[in-house]
């Protein structure tokens, strides 16, 4: 962690209008840029010799409720010649959507599936934006702050009855 | 910008849903209860004659909402959690684990308690690549292999036992150190098993590295190149197979690992024999690490093993006794837990399947705000189309045991 990591400059300089924020917590860079923009970064931070982020090694959502933009996608890149990780974000309202980067790194094809299953964000031009854990009939996205935990009662001696009264089972 | 790189190429869109096939094509759905997918994976296979033209994985079935779970138990709760996703080798995922929140907390680990935490990840691999080798046997119908890797693997998990007190959720890595020290017999036991073991993973070479059915079944099948690998998000021994020198131990150290000396395995055969010969050179080498493992607790003998810093970590019991100071310590950690300060953190560990990492967001509370982890299993899953596509059916199990991929991991 030594080495200086100039990725934050090198996206500031060419990408001026696109940095919204840039913070560094535990010597991890954190780079939230312009949604509409975030295609040509990942593009630019894969292709330039510099950069060489070679690998998208992980993208993910988190759900800031009651904030606005609602949403966060995180991208975790990773530069195996560099030896370097960096971190880019975006921001989301519930009714926008996020540019799919299928294109730049398709193995975030299954990640952006995933996210939309959990917090519903829409990715534009996945090529196959379905569910991916749920079932295909699921109500609601689960990892959203606003859905429910949810519980099995517990059957003991006093209430079983009244449970399993209640509980859908197969048809015999 | 918009110009096509190797990468884009790569990825055809799967959008049509086939509703009837075309003529002379058969669609033939296998698992999610069949004995060579792992768990629970279906692949929803399109098939000309006994040539894979279409290959679709449908995961989700093995989906317990881990993530969510979480959100809702202290930061502790959930070690236990993490043990779950990937069974087989549960250590890996608890180092990861321990490694966000400690940097989260920016807690120091004491030196004893990285020793250990490195030797028992790598009896750990080992008991992980020994159910891969089982299984990949098993399945290409070398049933003897299977009954061999159990019986060493057994052994590591009585050690797991003697270390936990659980065969296998050991849950045993606690933030900043270890939940106790290492019991009296450890030492012997360990160094039974690792005198024993070369002798033992000699006889599993003799039985399938030569043998010309193994070999007629794996050389040249499931073909993954480095920029394909590369694009798909496969890491650990499947991208090592093909070609790719990378190692987060070595290249990115974590816990103790940049004072281990160990040598990282690649193939450029990209096939699925590669893999195999990586994953066994990969089993050498745990070996060798767990050695060095072995001479370094006896170094640190009597050391700390668990982080002194008392917000982290619980007082020992006989303070408790004596210290009013101690005993609020206790309360609190056992209660709400510790609150890091708000922020994120991403680590990630070399698993025995590639790189897994946890993102963890804290919003200044006792439980985390989100909680994500990133499995290998999951990335590495999107390789089995490219790979299976245009081959022979049969070739597909082969091809999904040397992805060896663990759907408590991939669904979480």
């Amino acid at each position: 962690m030594t080495a200086r990591n100039p990725t934050t400059e090198r996206i500031k300089e060419q990408f001026p209008e696109a940095v919204i924020a840039v913070r560094q917590i535990a010597g991890e860079q954190t780079v939230v840029v312009e949604r509409e923009q975030i295609v040509e970064i990942l593009e630019f931070l894969r292709d330039e010799e510099d950069l060489d982020y070679n690998m998208l090694v992980d993208l993910t959502g988190v759900d800031f409720l009651g904030r606005t933009p609602r949403f966060e996608v995180v991208y975790h890149l990773l530069s195996m010649r560099h030896k370097r990780r960096v971190r880019l974000k975006v921001l989301a309202e519930e009714t926008e959507s996020v540019p799919s980067v299928v294109r730049v790194f398709p193995t975030t094809n299954f990640h952006e599936r995933e996210v939309y299953d959990m917090f519903g964000i829409d990715f534009e031009h996945h090529p196959d934006l379905r569910r991916i854990l749920m079932p295909d009939e699921w109500e609601g996205h689960p990892l959203r702050k606003d859905h429910p935990l949810g519980y099995e009662p517990v059957a003991f001696s006093h209430n079983s009855n009244e449970i399993y009264r209640d509980k859908s089972f197969a048809e015999d | 910008m918009s110009q096509l790189t190797p990468a884009d190429t790569l990825f055809e869109p799967d959008i049509e849903v086939i509703e009837e096939p075309l003529e002379g094509r058969m669609v033939l759905n296998v698992g999610p209860q069949h004995p060579s997918t792992h768990g629970v994976l279906r692949m929803v296979v399109e098939l000309e004659g006994e040539r894979i033209v279409d290959l679709r994985p449908v995961i989700g079935y093995l989906h317990t909402g881990i993530e969510k779970e979480a959100e809702f138990k202290t930061y502790a709760k959930s070690i236990t959690f993490t043990d779950r996703m990937s069974y087989v080798s549960p250590l890996n995922n608890e180092l990861a684990y321990m490694l966000a929140v400690e940097r989260l907390m920016d807690v120091e680990v004491p030196k004893r308690a990285q020793y250990i935490r490195v030797l028992l990840c790598e009896l750990d691999r080992l008991a992980s690549h020994l159910i891969w080798l089982g299984t990949h046997g098993l399945e290409l119908g070398a049933m003897s292999v299977m009954l061999y890797c159990f019986r060493e693997r057994e052994t590591i998990l009585d050690i797991m036992e003697m270390v936990s007190g659980q065969r296998m959720m050991a849950s045993y890595f606690r933030f900043g150190g270890l939940a106790w020290e290492l019991p009296d017999e450890f030492e012997t036991a360990v160094t039974n098993f690792l005198t024993e073991f070369p002798d033992r993973l000699a006889e599993y070479e003799a039985l399938l590295t030569r043998n010309p059915i193994w070999v007629e079944r794996t050389k040249d099948i499931g073909h993954l190149d480095p920029d394909e690998a590369l694009a798909l998000g496969v890491t650990g021994p499947m991208l090592r197979a093909s070609g790719v020198d990378w190692d987060l131990r070595r290249d990115m150290p974590y816990s103790a690992y940049d004072e281990f000396d160990f040598d990282v395995a690649v193939n450029d055969g990209c096939d699925v024999y590669a893999r195999y010969l990586v994953r066994l050179e990969e089993m050498r080498q745990s070996v060798r690490i767990a050695w060095q493992g072995l001479e370094k607790l006896e170094g640190t003998a009597g050391q700390p093993i668990k982080s002194p810093n008392r917000k982290v970590t619980p007082p020992p019991r006989e303070e408790l006794d004596t210290s009013m100071e101690a005993v609020i310590h206790h309360f609190k950690l056992w209660t709400e837990g510790f609150k890091p300060p708000v922020g994120e953190a991403y680590a990630a560990v070399e698993a025995p399947r590639g790189e897994l990492g946890f993102y963890i967001v804290s919003d200044g509370s006792g439980k985390p705000y989100r909680w994500h982890m990133r499995s290998p299993s999951f990335a590495n899953l999107q390789s089995i189309a490219p790979m299976a596509e245009g081959g022979l059916f049969a070739d597909l199990i082969a091809i999904g045991a040397s992805l060896d991929p663990i759907m408590g991991e991939v669904d979480r």
